[in-house]
């Protein structure tokens, strides 16, 4: 194996990831609602193509991709269409989005797939166009519709595909529960993301705490072919080594330009969760409906991992897993790093739902008040990406927009590591969202007041340039109509009438002089 | 069921700021077990007066700031002001000025700043350089260590501090007087002949700063701080003082192991200059900081009017810590990338 590198920072926390039993997949079964959110991932949401009282089978689409950075959404079983409105979805705000109710029959009837064995033959826009056709979107966690990962510029080649098992966020054990039970489905789905971006390499990165799913598909790689070189590559467990740019830094030794993107060193990261639902979209033309969900907590008496139908409401799977209620009792979209606190247990698992944490307060107890900083640099060895958090949160909390940025806010990850080692509890993280909110805030501000001034500026520019055209054609009027006069009084005194006569004319039709526009002259 | 609403991250690592300022008051009990067989119980009495009036401060400030004292009490912060400050007074010093020291410490040094986190000062330091500037007399007074001449026992040490005035200190030069006063003698021949001078350097002070030494040592592998500040310190101090060594002639400035085993060096390296909060932030600032520190330590000591100088040279580089964080900001990732080869 070739040698990996280490990252700045990082942390130990405690990994928990045993509690759900990776490697056992349940099925968390069909309920009797679902409620599709439209927005399930980065970009516009798509159009609704059903209507309320419609019936419709499992893999049906029920709203089409709207533009380039929108993927389709497809009924995840068969069923009556019962409600289209705005509901609470998981969102770190509790904001709503527009959601489709689909009422389901229990048969679980679907629409005739068809697939496309010979992928290797098809033009890759049209395999990219199959996997936007089939609601693919990064199951990772942020969402980003994968057909757009993968549609990289001619410019920008694509040297390594990179399959991100690291899964370094405690309790999560959604992708390792996949790589053990579906190796060779995600070896075969990153072979179709290489031949679709043109890769050399793939690179399977899996953290060294999860040594079944490594050697699962260390197997897998083993046992199939491929026209690119192929590595299963482990690595030392720290959290975040699973962040898209720690990951290429752990494996490449090359970090991520600030700002730019894993394609300007042409590199392109997909999740194992993505690379199996391109499979089953190329090879069986199935759509994203359903997921592998950490169901996890001790305040769950049945913790694993289940197989969850997208819209699936969370208090069915609290149900399902035996939830029993504690006091603070929190309830996390995502991991206890980077998730966020759901309010209401009535919203829905989407395409990004890795894992839904329902922990007692005793495995992670509710912080208490946040002390001051004593500066003591804990965070700033944390940071993953080298950034000086006691000095941002410092500029943080006296606004000061400018040092902020100059201390490099925006290429903070949200990672959390900081307020994780943080002796005085303080909430930085948070600060940081909040600042970089209002510094986009101010951008956009800044973006609107300039253009006004930029109108505002031309048209003062247009209506002096038009006031000084319109009084020189005043003045040449008014020098030759002398001229003529001055002519046809010596030549002519016939023509020199009847010249002073239009020009009299002219002067009275118009008395402030013609609109530059619609002179003759 | 409504759930609690709380931002990420939902875990927390094991330290707290009161975890870590137990820790500083336990590695400084091998360099105050030292310093109470060489001089007596002077240290001890001074530590729990010291103490006890700290918190009373602290109290006090906090309720006039209108805050629930407390949790702040709790934090321990206080006691480990107090105790690097009653470390660095003399043994046997009277109670005024142990009260001087603490006040100015805890409110000039901490409150007047708005408490832990924001005073720009090491507040222990603040403590001390006011008491030096204000007695001179009472702050140089060093108890002769034991070897050299009869230790007082508790009553004695009680006496000193609640009557001053009745209390006989049998006192002797500290090395580094000693140093600093050397007319023409070579450096081999004044360690000779100073009863002062041990093995390494001073009697009694060596031994007190291989124990801070040790008690650094363990914050170090604790992880409280980073070795940047020290190390900065030591090489910057024993540089200068290998320069300024001059062969051990009479115009020498000691050498590197007289200056590091003397005085304060060891316990301003690992307790005085690793406080963060008026500190630089970044490492490399950190070593910068301390090396400018070691290098003020040397000058003040060697040409200045004070015979040791670490709570000055701290100072000093309190107010230049911002400056230097200004030029040591670390490079982000992303923020020099490489370019990929070429395959």
């Amino acid at each position: 194996m070739r040698a990996t590198h280490s990252i700045h920072g990082g942390i130990h926390p405690v990994e928990a990831k045993a509690l759900s039993a990776p490697g056992t997949v349940l099925d968390a079964g069909i309920p009797d609602k679902l409620v599709l959110p439209l927005s399930q991932h980065i970009g516009r949401q798509p159009e609704v193509i059903v209507e309320v009282g419609e019936t419709v089978k499992g893999g049906q689409v029920l709203a089409l991709g709207d533009g380039p950075m929108s993927v389709p959404l497809h009924a995840p079983t068969s069923g009556t269409i019962t409600a289209i409105d705005d509901r609470a979805v998981p969102h770190p705000s509790g904001l709503t989005n527009r959601c489709i109710e689909l009422s389901c029959d229990g048969n679980d009837d679907w629409v005739a797939l068809e697939g496309l064995a010979n992928w290797r033959e098809i033009d890759r826009t049209a395999l990219i166009s199959a996997i936007s056709l089939s609601g693919v979107a990064g199951m990772g966690g942020a969402g980003f519709p994968t057909a757009v990962k993968l549609n990289s510029p001619a410019t920008q080649p694509i040297r390594t595909l990179i399959i991100n098992g690291t899964e370094c966020e405690p309790y999560i054990s959604a992708d390792d529960t996949l790589m053990q039970i579906d190796a060779p489905a995600i070896v075969e789905g990153a072979e179709i993301l290489a031949h679709i971006v043109n890769a050399e390499e793939i690179l399977f990165a899996v953290e060294d705490n999860k040594p079944i799913a490594l050697a699962a598909m260390q197997e897998a790689v083993d046992a199939s072919e491929s026209n690119c070189r192929r590595e299963v590559m482990s690595f030392p467990t720290k959290y975040p080594s699973g962040g898209e740019k720690q990951l290429i830094e752990i494996l490449t030794g090359l970090q991520v330009p600030s700002g730019g993107l894993p394609a300007h060193l042409g590199i392109v990261c997909q999740n194992p969760g993505t690379a199996v639902a391109v499979r089953e979209a190329i090879l069986m033309g199935k759509p994203l409906t359903e997921r592998i969900v950490t169901l996890t907590g001790r305040a769950l008496n049945k913790p694993g991992n289940y197989r969850v139908r997208l819209g699936t409401p969370i208090s069915h799977l609290l149900a399902v897993t035996a939830f029993d209620p504690k006091d603070n009792q929190r309830l996390i979209h995502g991991g206890p790093m980077m998730g966020f606190a759901l309010e209401s247990s009535d919203v829905p698992i989407i395409k990004t739902t890795n894992c839904v944490l329902v922990p007692t307060e005793q495995e992670l107890p509710t912080p208490p008040p946040a002390q001051a900083c004593i500066r003591c640099g804990l965070c700033a060895e944390a940071c993953p990406a080298s950034l000086l958090p006691q000095q941002l949160y410092w500029y943080a909390r006296a606004k000061d927009q400018e040092q902020l940025e100059k201390h490099h806010l925006f290429d903070c990850i949200e990672c959390g590591a900081c307020s994780w080692v943080c002796p005085s509890h303080i909430p930085l993280v948070q600060y940081y969202r909040a600042a970089k909110g209002s510094i986009v805030d101010t951008r956009a501000e800044k973006t609107r007041s300039d253009r006004s001034r930029d109108r505002f500026e031309a048209r003062q520019e247009r209506v002096e340039r038009e006031l000084a055209a319109r009084e020189a054609q005043r003045a040449a009027r008014r020098a030759a109509a002398q001229k003529k006069a001055e002519q046809g009084a010596d030549d002519d005194p016939i023509a020199a009438a009847i010249a002073r006569a239009k020009a009299k004319k002219q002067t009275a039709e118009d008395p402030l002089g013609a609109p530059a526009g619609n002179d003759e002259s | 069921m409504s759930f609690l609403k709380i931002t990420s991250p939902h875990g927390h690592g094991p330290l707290t700021t009161a975890g870590i300022m137990q820790t500083v008051l336990l590695a400084t009990l091998p360099g105050v077990a030292v310093m109470t067989w060489f001089f007596g119980p002077g240290t001890l009495i001074n530590l729990l007066f010291g103490g006890a009036l700290a918190l009373a401060f602290e109290a006090a400030a906090l309720r006039l700031r209108d805050r629930n004292p407390g949790p702040y009490l709790r934090d321990y912060s206080v006691l480990v002001t107090s105790t690097l400050l009653c470390i660095a007074l003399p043994p046997y010093s009277p109670w005024w000025l142990v009260a001087t020291g603490i006040f100015s410490s805890v409110i000039l040094g901490k409150h007047v700043f708005g408490g832990l986190g924001y005073n720009p000062f090491n507040p222990a330091m603040v403590g001390y350089v006011i008491l030096l500037i204000s007695f001179p007399l009472q702050m140089s007074t060093w108890q002769a260590p034991r070897g050299l001449d009869a230790v007082p026992g508790v009553v004695d040490a009680l006496e000193a501090l609640l009557l001053p005035a009745r209390y006989d200190a049998i006192t002797m030069a500290t090395p580094l007087d000693v140093l600093r006063q050397n007319q023409g003698l070579l450096m081999a021949d004044l360690q000779a002949q100073k009863p002062q001078f041990g093995r390494w350097a001073g009697v009694g002070w060596e031994w007190i700063n291989l124990a801070f030494l040790a008690g650094g040592l363990w914050l170090l592998f604790k992880r409280v701080f980073t070795w940047h500040a020290p190390v900065g310190l030591l090489a910057a101090l024993g540089l200068c003082a290998a320069i300024g060594f001059d062969s051990g002639s009479s115009e020498s400035g000691g050498s590197p192991l007289l200056h590091w085993l003397s005085g304060a060096t060891m316990f301003g390296a690992f307790f005085i200059i690793t406080d963060p909060v008026s500190s630089a932030v970044s490492n490399r600032g950190r070593l910068i900081f301390g090396a400018l520190i070691g290098v003020l330590i040397y000058l003040i000591r060697v040409h200045g009017n004070y015979p040791d100088a670490v709570a000055f040279a701290v100072l000093i580089l309190n107010f230049a810590a911002p400056l230097i964080d200004q030029y040591t900001q670390p490079a982000v990732y992303g923020s020099n990338p490489v370019k990929r080869d070429e395959p």
